[in-house]
């Protein structure tokens, strides 16, 4: 059977991805793709519009520090144990993000949207919430269901959100071009919603078949929703993949001490983004 | 034995998820995770305890979403909710403070389930170990959930109070304000009245915060810790040591 899905670097994945794309991606350490986040950063992508799913980290504060992102779309962002965003924080301040703040249910729900390819979805929840104040495109109906006595019944309904693409790291893909995904099913969602189709990375690919049993097939992103992979070991690195690698603590600090300022993150893109592509070459 | 500040909340928060038979733990917040798992520990009845980055104690797999819509089918009993800033109705921001938003002079995370959970889960315990005049302000900046009000918006859900380093408030979703209930052991009235800028009402006798006893600290400080380590694991080498 044709390979012509599996491309020979993370680097050709990242070309895939145009200038003012609407770019999904997922949660930090539960397997993102930080090879190809790397690879766009060198290809210089621009004017992206990210939609974390639904909430973000240290993949967003890179694309966003290297000036590869106009407008976010999230929950939140975070490093949780591991400090503080800076370059985030340093583009909202200068004025250079288009800040689309949610809470995570919304991203959900309106992903769903997406992969229905439906207009609209209704949310319970946020009304109130001056989060709806700064996102004119949510708007609240009436309830048009609600029994007579119940009305009225103010609900608020989200546009769809259909991505370009999604990016996704996991640990194997199978002989056919399944992605093992285990039960991450947000990277399901995501790719299924996306126009194009998932962009993956993966540690190996294996001579098997995920949707030859009920055990495997379970735990499997069909490929017809992935439009290509890439083998990139130790591809989330230095974020962790479950059940393969941890996430590496001391790199992370590291990178949170010198994106303090703009000059220590362009030393940290010299030496972690950019020379890693050289050292490839 | 002397208690410190974590494990009276620990135990506080227990406490007051004596009656809650799933229970589940958001982002950042170890001290909930390890009330929940004592609750847990402790109930005759089978409970179900989701600890968000915790492989082990999680009810769910169908990915992120699955939260969510437990709470709206009514299957989360208790949640818990912070913010940078909280005030006397309740109202919680998770967002940023001062300037103008999006450009605000501080910037926290973000939302989270906040606009969500907030509205549907019934016993929301909000939780905030900084007890200051600056967290607890008359008026949030911005409201990343809003407490309960008589809008006529879906919400069988709400907070039940406020746990902080200094006291527990329950929370009237009537009269919209907060009672100070307890005060824990070394602080005062007088204390908890100084650091906070937003207006609350005081029970006619304020006790001490109940403190744990032996067997409930050993339960803590054991297995309750090595528990917790799994999805917390700087937080028990600092504060249990003798468990990481």
């Amino acid at each position: 059977m044709s390979q012509d899905w599996l491309l020979g670097s993370a680097e050709e994945l990242a070309a895939r991805i145009p200038d003012g794309a609407k770019v999904a991606i997922g949660v930090d350490n539960t397997g993102v793709a930080m090879e190809t986040t790397r690879a766009m950063i060198r290809r210089g992508v621009r004017d992206l519009h990210l939609v974390c799913v639904p909430m973000a980290g240290l993949q967003a504060d890179l694309l966003i520090g290297a000036g590869c992102i106009s407008t976010l779309e999230t929950s939140a962002v975070t490093f949780g144990e591991y400090g503080v965003p800076h370059r985030f924080h340093d583009a909202l301040k200068r004025g250079a993000l288009k800040m689309m703040d949610a809470t995570c249910p919304a991203i959900y729900a309106a992903m769903e949207a997406g992969r229905k390819e439906i207009p609209f979805i209704p949310l319970r929840g946020l009304l109130g919430s001056d989060l709806v104040v700064h996102r004119p495109d949510w708007k609240t109906i009436d309830n048009p269901f609600a029994p007579e006595a119940d009305r009225p019944d103010p609900i608020l309904l989200l546009p769809a959100i259909r991505p370009d693409v999604a990016l996704i790291h996991a640990p194997y893909a199978d002989r056919n071009g399944n992605i093992f995904i285990g039960r991450r099913r947000d990277f399901a969602l995501m790719a299924q919603a996306s126009r194009q189709g998932a962009l993956v990375t993966v540690e190996e690919v294996r001579d098997i078949d995920l949707m030859a049993s009920e055990e495997t097939a379970a735990g499997a992103l069909p490929a017809i929703y992935v439009e290509a992979t890439a083998v990139a070991p130790r591809g989330a690195w230095p974020l962790g993949l479950p059940d393969v690698y941890d996430i590496d603590e001391a790199h992370f600090r590291r990178y949170g001490e010198l994106a303090r300022t703009a000059d220590g993150f362009a030393r940290y893109l010299d030496e972690f983004v950019h020379r890693r592509k050289q050292a490839a070459e | 034995m002397s208690v410190s500040r974590q494990e009276l909340l620990i135990h506080t928060i227990a406490g007051l998820l004596k009656d809650c038979r799933s229970i589940a733990v958001g982002a950042s917040s170890p001290i909930p995770g390890a009330g929940a798992l004592l609750a847990k520990h402790r109930a005759t009845r089978r409970t179900f305890v989701t600890i968000l980055g915790s492989r082990k104690h999680n009810a769910m797999n169908s990915g992120g979403v699955e939260l969510f819509d437990m709470a709206a089918q009514g299957r989360v009993d208790a949640f818990f909710l912070g913010g940078g800033q909280i005030d006397g109705e309740a109202n919680i921001n998770l967002v940023g403070a001062g300037g103008t938003y999006p450009q605000t002079n501080v910037r926290w995370p973000g939302s989270f389930g906040s606009g969500y959970l907030y509205y549907l889960v019934p016993h929301v315990i909000l939780f905030r170990e900084e007890h200051t005049r600056r967290v607890m302000v008359p008026k949030v900046d911005f409201i990343s959930s809003p407490g309960p009000r008589a809008d006529g918006v879906y919400r069988p859900g709400g907070p039940v109070g406020l746990l902080t380093n200094l006291c527990w408030f329950s929370f009237d979703r009537e009269r919209r304000r907060f009672t100070l209930e307890t005060v824990h052991p070394g602080h005062s009235v007088e204390e908890v009245r100084d650091n906070t800028a937003f207006e609350f009402d005081i029970a006619a006798t304020v006790g001490p915060t109940a403190e744990p006893d032996a067997q409930t600290l050993a339960l803590i400080r054991g297995p309750i810790a090595r528990q917790i380590g799994e999805a917390y694991p700087r937080f028990v080498q600092q504060v249990f040591p003798d468990a990481a």
